[in-house]
């Protein structure tokens, strides 16, 4: 897909549409001069969603879980409020529900009905997350499109889907890859994924770490 | 509504296409687009119920043939026409005919104070829950015009509750304009083969936020 980013179309197949660009512009003009938005703001909003808020924070909520107990016991009893203490808050992440890995059940995060994310910890979604492939498929073929996405379950593993249907927002705790114990909690972060915080990837070791 | 919206469970849509090292915006306009939806959102006019409810009356074929920030840009529109902030001539034309006067406009220093609060679902009403945790219970067979939160595949199926989150707005009545209508929500939680047949996993599930509103006793 990396080569439609050169192109002025939108990403759709079969729909360029081309005079996207020019109606979001008028529109934006619109808006401004009736006074119902101000640009300012505009530019705020992006600047906090493309360079502040991303998925880095959601792996330093991991990476915090992996070494110290205490805290991950918080995250999986009152995952807001233990988020919360890293600083992380707010909109598409008011009610934040933490959901853990372990060797026999594999938790995987979808929001069939539209886009619902939980955006304090994990940004905006990627494309794939909002398209209907992943959405129409996750819940009825969950292994069918982990195994698209490089990750094959044995069968002695629960697969549990969360379909984000309400206001709660999911965030997937991975497990903690083997030999990482002399990693400080930092180098921790910079393994997780945000994939593997939807629940489409492993975190694997520095040696063999493919990042996303 | 029954719109294509819905599509948990369907086939067809085609392969799941990652994109290695993904930006967050692609295109300029989508980032504006984005910003002008959360800010416009903010103006009070309408609620996050309603303007989800905005996107799934795009029509069917478009909402497929659209890409994501798209649906936003039309969704957005209907919503400025619905309420009356602008006129469609104004949006074909891009020429004011007067000021709006919104409940609130976001500016531009009130933007990290207003992302860190949120807009919580959850609500402080005392309402008894009508199932516990362990509780068997039924998706009922809905099928409103209106906007639901209750997904086509669960309807008729058996489940049983996972956890109780609390009181929260029933999003199905607050979309509508009909009001919050407070009651429990909670992640019922559905085996793979009750949703999808005997071809399925016999270990899996998919878990769903569901409302008291939703479900009966099984």
């Amino acid at each position: 897909m990396s080569d439609h980013h050169d192109h002025d179309h939108a990403g759709a197949p079969g729909s360029p549409l081309p005079e996207t660009d020019l109606r979001v512009r008028a529109l934006e003009s619109l808006l401004v001069e009736k006074g119902l938005v101000d640009p300012a703001a505009l530019d705020a909003l992006i600047d906090t969603y493309e360079t502040k808020v991303g998925p880095r924070n959601g792996a330093r909520v991991v990476a915090r879980a992996w070494v110290d107990p205490a805290y991950k016991a918080r995250l999986l009893e009152d995952a807001s409020s233990a988020i919360a203490e890293l600083g992380y808050m707010g909109r598409q992440g008011e009610d934040m529900v933490v959901l853990e890995n372990t060797p026999k059940v594999h938790n995987l995060v979808v929001c069939t009905l539209c886009s619902c994310y939980p955006w304090p910890v994990l940004g905006l979604p990627p494309v794939w997350y909002k398209s209907a492939p992943y959405r129409s498929r996750a819940v009825l073929d969950p292994r069918g499109v982990l195994r698209e996405c490089g990750l094959e379950l044995p069968q002695d593993v629960e697969v549990r889907v969360w379909d984000s249907t309400s206001e709660v927002r999911y965030l997937v705790l991975p497990e903690r890859p083997e030999e990482t114990e002399g990693l400080s909690e930092e180098a921790l972060a910079q393994l997780v994924t945000r994939d593997s915080m939807i629940g489409v990837a492993t975190v694997t070791p520095p040696t063999r770490g493919s990042r996303r | 509504m029954n719109g294509v919206h819905d599509m948990g469970g369907m086939h067809g849509m085609g392969p799941i296409a990652r994109e290695a090292r993904e930006p967050v915006f692609h295109h300029e306009w989508e980032r504006r687009a984005f910003a002008l939806t959360v800010a416009a959102g903010f103006s009070g006019e309408w609620n996050i119920d309603m303007a989800r409810h905005a996107r799934e009356r795009i029509p069917p074929a478009r909402y497929l043939a659209s890409s994501y920030y798209e649906k936003w840009l039309l969704g957005l529109e209907l919503l400025l026409l619905e309420t009356g902030l602008v006129t469609r001539d104004e949006i074909e034309t891009g020429r004011r005919h007067g000021m709006a006067s919104p409940k609130r406009v976001l500016k531009a220093a009130d933007v990290g104070k207003v992302l860190l609060k949120g807009g919580p679902a959850r609500l402080p009403d005392s309402v008894p829950p009508r199932f516990k945790p362990g509780d068997r219970v039924v998706a009922r067979n809905l099928n409103p015009v209106g906007h639901t939160r209750l997904p086509r595949y669960v309807r008729g199926k058996r489940g049983a509750i996972d956890r109780d989150y609390g009181v929260f707005i029933f999003p199905d009545t607050h979309a509508m304009g009909q009001g919050k209508k407070p009651q429990h929500l909670y992640s019922v939680r559905f085996a793979a083969r009750e949703l999808w047949g005997p071809e399925a996993s016999p270990r899996d599930a998919v878990y769903v936020d569901l409302w008291d509103d939703h479900l009966d006793p099984a």
